[in-house]
């Protein structure tokens, strides 16, 4: 299980560098927003993806799973939708200001 | 062209309580099981959401007149001073504590100190949820 | 009770909430996060007098005994860098009062900068890598609102690199984490250091700290630094002030955290990789410094050439080098900010923004003419002030490790730091003067006292060097043995017990 999941990190990787090379801010945001995914799923697999209850006090059960990445992703996703949304408002801010959408026309307007 | 909504509409009204009351629950049941302020909070934005959606900004806005940058500036508050209350009694920070009481209509309860962060963390997420909305579509008009 | 540890962080933190609901009282606003600053800092600095006399504090949230549940713990470093960061903030707060003009005061410019400044504190104090991921965000998030301020479209522009190369950095820091957590499978940094050292320094443990390294590089600006001079140039002086004065430090501090603490098992590597980024750091500040001629740009340079400097302290590693760095982090921290507020009020001063542009501002503000030439001094290394003595020690430390080729281009980089701000104070303030006594817009007193006041405290860190030798001795000390942190924190048991 943790090799498909590793697998699927690998792509997800490969279409966020790919979408963060790209010039266009709306390509770049989410390439950090599919990025951003990828690594909480790699944390997922870090922790193991063992058989077991889930950590919680109303379920009986001797084996529990590790509860912590879970904990560590819940804060990561917050932050990441945080940070997309700024970005998503910065870009539409750009947008409307300079009438630029990717990296070459606000570098255009910018040397003037 | 205007476009036909009442459907939309009609169901709105209808499907925004079911959505309250299960973003309620999500935040009850948090401190034994899966949900809490977090989920709840989501869920609660979720329903204003598609109310903000269906009918336009202004008419939400007269019904529900909250400035949302302070719901979530008062939800920051309210985890940050809960937190800070065990620091009154020499305890370490954000340490818990909780206790049964008898309430009207729920019988008894435990209740957790917990509830205060909870309360706050579900406020802060409806009110910055709402805000980042806003704050794009409301210039596009 | 250990309660005040989080002080540094809580009161920021809690007076920027508070502050939210005040914005129309600008009174209100300007007092109460004045007095937020200044209580982390008497925080900050009530703590490093009693680490003094009972060692490492810490404070476990909630009673969760590490390594299970999350900690801040203070050393000497950590306070050093809190109260100075904190003192630092206030007077940034005191200069924006007079200068950064209504807008923004109720654009909730206040409240980001304690966010800031909260996420700075918690950095610092942090046990725990994760939660210094958090602290981190925090405060980059403030940051970023902080930049795109007031909406200028150069500021727009800048930001969106700033933010993209910084959430980018963000995601590779969490990967890092993930790998570490799948290596060592904790995330206490005490606690890493022991499972760290455990595992023998398991080769792919060495892997993981290079893309921390890559991590930190990109925030503190070592070698990575393209960043840095744009974003720092574009928002106004009060707010490039704190950043040029704190960000980077943050960075500074969590890659000399880690590197002495945790990922000790390769110094051969990671020490001569650090040492070679630090010396083309240098070499690249330099450079910039001396081709740049906006005002802004230069001093953004001279940023850079401070990152440089002091993480050649950690390539050498020794106690001398390392107390080196800790003086020039404190030091850099109050003349940085001090640099950024004079320049930023030349810039409003006349309008304008090029060295060539202006001269003769020495004979309309004689006061800023010469606390921008001891701020220069400062930076440069002249006793009495505070740079001297940070140089002095980096000096020995790097002829202890027998590094020379990075000593020269330590000490070669002072005579850029100095040309490059000499060519500044010569075109700016020497020579005819454009502005006439009629059209001379007055420069109050209340503007220029928080820089006088910085001025001051160099010279005082440079004078009282000896009452700060204590402070940082032991800091220098708790970085060269990574034990008294990791017994502070696990207990003496801790170790053995593993």
């Amino acid at each position: 299980m943790e090799t498909i999941i590793t697998v699927l990190v690998g792509v997800l990787v490969m279409v966020a560098v790919y979408l963060l090379l790209s010039r266009n801010f709306l390509r770049i945001i989410l390439g950090s927003a599919i990025l951003s995914h990828a690594i909480h799923l790699l944390l997922l697999a870090m922790g193991g993806l063992k058989e077991g209850n889930a950590p919680l006090i109303s379920e009986e059960g001797s084996v529990y799973s590790d509860a912590l990445p879970q904990a560590l992703i819940l804060t990561a996703i917050v932050i990441s939708f945080a940070v997309t949304a700024f970005l998503l408002v910065l870009a539409y801010r750009i947008y409307r200001d300079t009438g630029a959408d990717n990296l070459d026309s606000m570098r255009r307007d910018f040397d003037d | 062209m205007k476009i036909n909504d009442v459907i939309l509409q009609t169901v709105t009204k209808i499907v925004v309580f079911i959505i309250l009351t299960f973003g309620v629950e999500l935040f009850i049941s948090g401190h034994h099981d899966p949900g809490g302020g977090f989920s709840g909070g989501l869920v609660l934005a979720s329903a204003l959401l598609l109310l903000y959606m269906t009918y336009d900004i202004e008419t939400v806005h007269k019904g529900i007149p909250f400035d949302f940058k302070k719901i979530a500036g008062l939800g920051v508050f309210l985890a940050i001073a809960g937190s800070m209350v065990p620091m009154l009694f020499n305890e370490m920070f954000l340490t818990q504590k909780k206790g049964e009481f008898q309430l009207p209509i729920f019988g008894a309860t435990e209740l957790s100190m917990e509830l205060l962060f909870e309360a706050g963390v579900a406020l802060t997420v409806v009110g910055v949820v709402v805000t980042i909305l806003l704050t794009i579509s409301e210039d596009v008009n | 009770m250990t309660n005040v540890l989080v002080l540094p962080l809580l009161v920021p933190l809690l007076t920027a909430v508070v502050l939210i609901f005040f914005r129309e009282s600008l009174v209100i606003q300007r007092l109460l996060s004045v007095l937020a600053a200044a209580g982390s800092a008497a925080a900050g600095i009530y703590l490093l007098l009693r680490v003094q006399s009972e060692g490492i504090v810490r404070l476990d949230f909630g009673g969760w005994e590490p390594p299970y549940g999350i900690l801040f713990v203070g050393d000497s470093f950590a306070l050093l860098l809190v109260s100075a960061a904190s003192v630092v903030t206030a007077l940034i707060l005191i200069f924006a009062f007079s200068t950064i003009g209504e807008r923004f005061e109720k654009m909730y410019v206040y409240p980001l900068m304690l966010f800031l400044l909260a996420g700075v504190n918690g950095s610092f104090l942090t046990g725990d890598i994760f939660n210094l991921f958090v602290c981190f965000e925090v405060m980059l998030l403030a940051s970023y609102a902080l930049l795109v301020l007031g909406g200028r479209k150069v500021q727009l522009q800048e930001a969106f690199t700033y933010v993209t190369i910084n959430v980018l950095a963000s995601w590779f820091f969490l990967l890092g984490i993930a790998y570490l957590y799948g290596a060592a499978g904790t995330l206490n940094m005490a606690h890493l250091a022991v499972r760290v050292a455990d595992s023998g320094h398991d080769p792919i443990l060495t892997v993981i700290s290079l893309i921390f390294l890559i991590v930190f590089s990109l925030k503190a600006g070592l070698l990575l630094y393209f960043w840095l001079p744009g974003s720092y140039s574009a928002p106004p002086a009060a707010v490039a002030a704190l950043f040029g004065a704190l960000l980077t430090k943050v960075g500074i501090y969590a890659m000399i955290r880690l590197f002495t603490l945790v990922f000790t098992g390769a110094p051969g590597l990671t020490g001569s990789i650090i040492a070679v980024m630090a010396g083309l750091t240098l070499i690249g500040g330099s450079i910039g410094a001396l081709s740049s001629r906006d005002i802004r740009q230069i001093i953004s340079y001279n940023v850079v050439i401070a990152v440089g400097f002091i993480l050649v302290g950690l390539a050498a590693g020794n106690e001398a080098a390392l107390s080196g760095s800790i003086y020039y982090v404190l030091h850099d921290m109050v003349v940085k900010a001090m640099l950024f507020l004079a320049g930023g009020l030349m810039i409003t001063l006349t309008g304008k923004t090029k060295i060539g542009e202006m001269s003769g501002l020495l004979r309309n503000y004689p006061a800023l003419g010469w606390l921008f030439f001891a701020a220069m001094l400062s930076l440069t290394g002249i006793p009495p002030f505070s740079g001297f003595i940070g140089k002095v020690l980096l000096g020995e430390g790097l002829i202890g490790a027998e590094m020379y080729v990075l000593l020269t281009l330590a000490f070669a980089s002072s005579l850029f730091v100095l040309y490059s701000l000499l060519r500044i104070f010569l075109n700016c303030f020497m020579g005819e003067s454009i502005i006439g006594p009629e059209e001379q817009t007055p420069l109050r007193k209340r503007t220029l006292l928080p820089v006088a006041i910085l001025g001051v405290l160099t010279l005082a860190i440079g004078i009282g060097a000896d009452w700060l030798a204590p402070f940082v001795n032991d800091a220098a000390a708790g970085l060269a043995d990574p034990n008294v942190y990791i017994e502070a924190v696990l207990g003496s048991g801790g170790t053995a017990d593993r």
